[in-house]
C-alpha cells in the first residue's frame, strides 16, 4: 500500500482511513439511518414468527367431532353408544346438515345407521363412515368411532395399552419455522438490501462518482458483503432469541456452527444480491429481477413447510436452490446439533452460489 | 486577480518538458440516434481554467466524462496529464484528479464529515477532512446530513470531494446550474483559489458570465462541435464591437440600411427585429435615429449593452446561449 501518513502544518499527522473500512461505515451508517429498512430486517421477521407461532402452537388435541345421522335406523343407539366415549364429541344431524358440517370442517366423520338382517349376535346393525380420507382428522375419528361401537357391542381388548404424550420441544411447528425464517431473512435482506442500495448509488450518478476515483471497485462490492457481517449478527439473534424466548426453540448444536452456517449464508445472498443487481438502472427494474429470484425460494426452499411434500422429480432442483441448502444446514444445527462437516453438501452449495455470483457481478458490474 | 497567460493555443507539445494537462483530437462519440460529439480537438496547458461554453446537449457533458476516463470515444484520442486512459495508468491517473460530475447525488444519509472521509479514503495522497471542509467554507456543516443540505452546500460538498485528492487538474461540470448569485459566487472563490494556487481546471459551463470570470480560455460549443476557442476578451473582440444594440420597428427596414451607418460592425436581424455591433455608439445612435425618422418608423424597443461572450454565441449560432 502506498504511503498513507502526511504531515499537517501542525505538525500533527494526518491517518487516511482505509476505503474498505470506510465503503463499510458508510453502508452500515446508511444503513441505520433507514428506519424502513430496519423495520423489515429486524420487527418483520419477529413479527412473522409471532403470528405464526401463535396460529401453529401445539396444543393437546381437541375430542374428535362425530355427526350421526337422524332419520336413519337405531340413531339413538348409535348416539347413545358413542357418547360413552371420551374422546369423541357427538351431535345429532339430518342428512344434509351432516354432509355440510363435514364439508366445513366443523365436524370429521359422519356416523349413518343402515338397517340390515339381523346378525350373528342378533344385532341388526351395520354402520357408513362418512369422512374426508385424506384428512387426519377424519381417518383418526372414523377409527375411535368404530372402536367406540364394536366395544360397545361388546368386542374384547385382547392387548394392555397405556398413552404417553410426548411433545418434546424440537418436533413443533415453531421448532421448524424459526430455522427458516432465519435463512429467509437472511435471503432477503441480503438480496433487498444490496439491492436497493446499488441501483439506487447508480440511479443518483453515486457510482458514476465512485468510478472517478482510484478506489478499486472490489472494495466497493466487497464493503458490501462486510456490511452484511455485522448486520447478520443481529439478524439472526434477533430471530433466535425471540423463539428461544417465547417459544423456548432451542439451538442444539454449538453456536459457532450456528455462526458459520448463517455467516455463508449471508455471503452467499450477498453476492446473489449484488448480481442481480449488477445490470438494472432503475428501482423498478432491480425489484422485478429480486422478485424474480427469490419467489422460487420462497415457495420451494421448505421455509414455511417441508420441501419433502414436492414430488420426488423436482427434488434434486430444489436441493440445489440456496435458500434450500441455508434452511436445511440451519435446521441440522438448530434442530438437530448435527455437527457441520456432516453439512457439507448444504454448505458448498452456498459457497458456490455465493463465489460465483460475486465474481460474475464484478465482471457484469455498471458503473454508469 | 493575476491569471497566468496560457503559453500557446496550438496542440503540439513538442519540445515541451511538462505535458499538457489535457490533450485530445479528433473526438467522436456517437449514441443510437445523435452524435454527441462529432470531432473535437482541444489541449488545456498546466495551471490554466480552461472552460467550454454551450447550450445544453452541446455535448459538454459527454466531452468531459470522455477525458475523465468515464466514457470511450469511438474515434479520436486523449492524453490527460500525458497519459492515455487504459494503458495501464488509469489508477495513478485518478490519483491526481479531481472530478465534480454534473448531478450527482452524495447519499443522502451521511453527515458531510463522513462523506468525506469516505472520498479521502480513496486517495493516497488525500487531504485532511477537516482541510478541505474548510476551503469549501463548510465548518459549521461538518455534522449536518447531506439530504438537509442547501444546494449551494451540496455543490460545496461536491467540489470538496473533488479538491480531497489535492488534484493536479480539476474536472467541473457545470459547477453552479441552479445556484443562487451568492452561492454561485461561492464556489467561484473555491475555483479561483485552486487555480492561483497553481491548480489547473477544465469546467463547463452554460453561464457567460462564469465562463468569463474564471476561465483563461473559453471553447465555445454547439451541436457536439467547437465553433470558436480563445481568451474571453479576444472571443468578444472578435465581434468587431464593443456595444451591441439590439431594436424593434414597425414597418420594412433593409439590413443593408444598417450597415451603411457610421459605427455600426455588423448587423443580424429581419422583420422588424435587429441586432447590431457597434463599434462607436456616439456617432451610429443619432444616425439610426434620423435614419428611422427619414423613413417614418416607429421605434417599438431598444436595448443596448456591453458586448459579451453571449453575443459571441448568438453570432455563431443565430440562437441565444440561454432560452435552450
Amino acid at each position: 500500500m502506498s504511503e498513507r501518513r502526511r504531515d499537517l502544518p501542525g505538525g500533527q499527522k494526518w491517518r487516511r482511513p482505509h476505503p474498505l473500512v470506510e465503503l463499510t461505515r458508510s453502508r452500515l451508517l446508511e444503513f441505520l439511518r433507514e428506519p424502513e429498512a430496519v423495520f423489515w430486517v429486524f420487527i418483520f421477521p419477529v413479527l412473522l414468527a409471532l403470528a405464526l407461532g401463535i396460529a401453529f402452537r401445539s396444543k393437546p388435541v381437541d375430542t374428535l367431532r362425530v355427526a350421526v345421522r337422524t332419520g336413519v335406523p337405531a340413531e339413538a343407539r348409535i348416539s347413545a353408544m358413542l357418547r360413552g366415549s371420551a374422546g369423541l364429541t357427538v351431535v345429532e344431524l339430518p342428512a344434509d346438515e351432516a354432509d355440510r358440517a363435514l364439508r366445513t370442517g366443523k365436524v370429521d366423520v359422519v356416523v349413518e345407521g343402515v338397517s340390515v338382517a339381523a346378525g350373528a349376535n342378533g344385532e341388526p346393525l351395520a354402520v357408513n363412515y362418512r369422512y374426508d380420507t385424506t384428512r387426519a382428522e377424519g381417518r383418526a375419528a372414523r377409527l375411535a368411532a368404530d372402536d367406540a361401537l364394536q366395544r360397545a357391542l361388546g368386542r374384547p381388548d385382547l392387548l394392555s395399552a397405556r398413552d404417553e404424550r410426548v411433545a418434546l420441544p424440537g418436533n413443533r411447528y415453531i421448532d421448524f419455522l424459526i430455522p427458516g425464517l432465519v435463512g429467509l431473512n437472511l435471503m432477503g435482506s441480503g438480496m433487498w438490501g444490496l439491492g436497493f442500495a446499488v441501483v439506487q448509488a447508480r440511479v443518483r450518478k453515486l457510482l458514476k462518482r465512485f468510478a472517478a476515483t482510484p478506489m478499486r471497485r472490489s472494495h466497493y462490492l466487497l464493503s458490501f458483503m462486510l456490511s452484511r457481517l455485522v448486520g447478520l449478527v443481529l439478524e439472526v439473534a434477533v430471530v433466535v432469541g425471540f423463539g428461544w424466548l417465547l417459544f423456548g426453540v432451542a439451538v442444539h448444536g454449538s453456536l459457532l456452527d450456528l455462526a458459520v452456517v448463517s455467516l455463508l449464508g449471508a455471503l452467499t445472498f450477498a453476492g446473489l444480491g449484488l448480481l442481480v443487481a449488477a445490470r438494472p438502472r432503475t428501482i423498478e427494474g432491480v425489484s422485478g429481477w429480486m422478485n424474480l429470484v427469490q419467489l422460487p425460494m420462497w415457495l420451494f426452499s421448505g421455509t414455511f413447510f417441508s420441501y419433502e411434500r414436492f414430488p420426488a422429480a423436482v427434488q434434486p432442483a430444489i436441493r440445489v436452490l440456496p435458500l434450500t441448502a441455508l434452511n436445511d444446514a440451519l435446521r441440522a444445527v438448530i434442530n438437530d446439533g448435527t455437527p457441520l462437516a456432516a453439512n457439507w453438501p448444504a454448505l458448498l452449495v452456498m459457497a458456490l452460489w455465493g463465489g460465483i455470483s460475486f465474481a460474475v457481478a464484478l465482471r457484469l458490474f455498471r458503473w454508469q | 486577480m493575476m491569471k497566468t497567460q496560457p503559453r500557446t493555443n496550438t496542440l503540439a507539445s513538442g519540445g515541451d518538458t511538462t505535458p499538457m494537462a489535457v490533450r485530445c483530437t479528433g473526438l467522436v462519440k456517437r449514441y443510437e440516434d445523435l452524435v454527441a460529439v462529432a470531432g473535437i480537438d482541444l489541449g488545456v496547458q498546466p495551471g490554466e481554467c480552461f472552460g467550454l461554453l454551450g447550450p445544453n446537449g452541446a455535448g459538454k457533458t459527454t466531452t468531459v466524462e470522455i477525458l475523465e476516463g468515464l466514457t470511450a470515444p469511438d474515434e479520436g484520442s486523449v492524453e490527460v496529464l500525458g497519459y492515455r486512459w487504459g494503458t495501464g495508468h488509469d489508477h495513478n491517473l485518478r490519483e491526481r484528479l479531481g472530478v465534480q460530475l454534473q448531478e450527482t447525488q452524495l447519499a443522502e444519509k451521511l453527515t458531510v464529515g463522513e462523506t468525506l472521509r469516505l472520498f479521502a479514503s480513496f486517495f493516497s495522497r488525500a487531504r485532511p477532512v477537516e482541510e478541505v471542509i474548510r476551503t469549501v467554507g463548510l465548518e459549521d456543516k461538518r455534522q449536518a446530513r447531506v439530504g438537509k443540505l442547501s444546494g449551494g452546500q451540496k455543490q460545496r460538498l461536491a467540489l470538496a470531494c473533488a479538491l480531497v485528492s489535492d488534484p493536479e487538474l480539476l474536472f467541473l461540470d457545470e459547477p453552479t446550474t441552479g445556484l443562487d448569485p451568492q452561492a454561485r459566487l461561492n464556489v467561484w472563490e473555491v475555483v479561483e483559489a485552486f487555480v492561483e494556487g497553481g491548480g489547473t481546471v477544465l469546467l463547463t459551463t452554460h453561464y457567460m458570465e462564469e465562463a468569463e470570470r474564471l476561465c483563461d480560455r473559453v471553447a465555445i460549443m454547439d451541436h457536439g462541435t467547437i465553433l470558436s476557442m480563445d481568451r474571453p476578451a479576444a472571443l468578444v473582440a472578435s465581434l468587431g464591437a464593443e456595444q451591441i444594440v439590439q431594436f424593434e420597428v414597425h414597418g420594412d427596414l433593409d439590413p443593408a440600411a444598417l450597415g451603411r451607418l457610421p459605427g455600426v460592425g455588423n448587423v443580424a436581424g429581419k422583420q422588424g427585429s435587429f441586432r447590431l455591433g457597434v463599434r462607436r455608439m456616439g456617432e451610429m445612435m443619432p444616425a439610426l435615429l434620423s435614419e428611422l425618422e427619414r423613413r417614418g418608423l416607429v421605434l417599438e424597443s431598444l436595448t443596448t449593452h456591453q458586448a459579451t461572450l453571449e453575443d459571441v454565441f448568438v453570432q455563431l449560432t443565430g440562437r441565444a446561449l440561454r432560452d435552450e
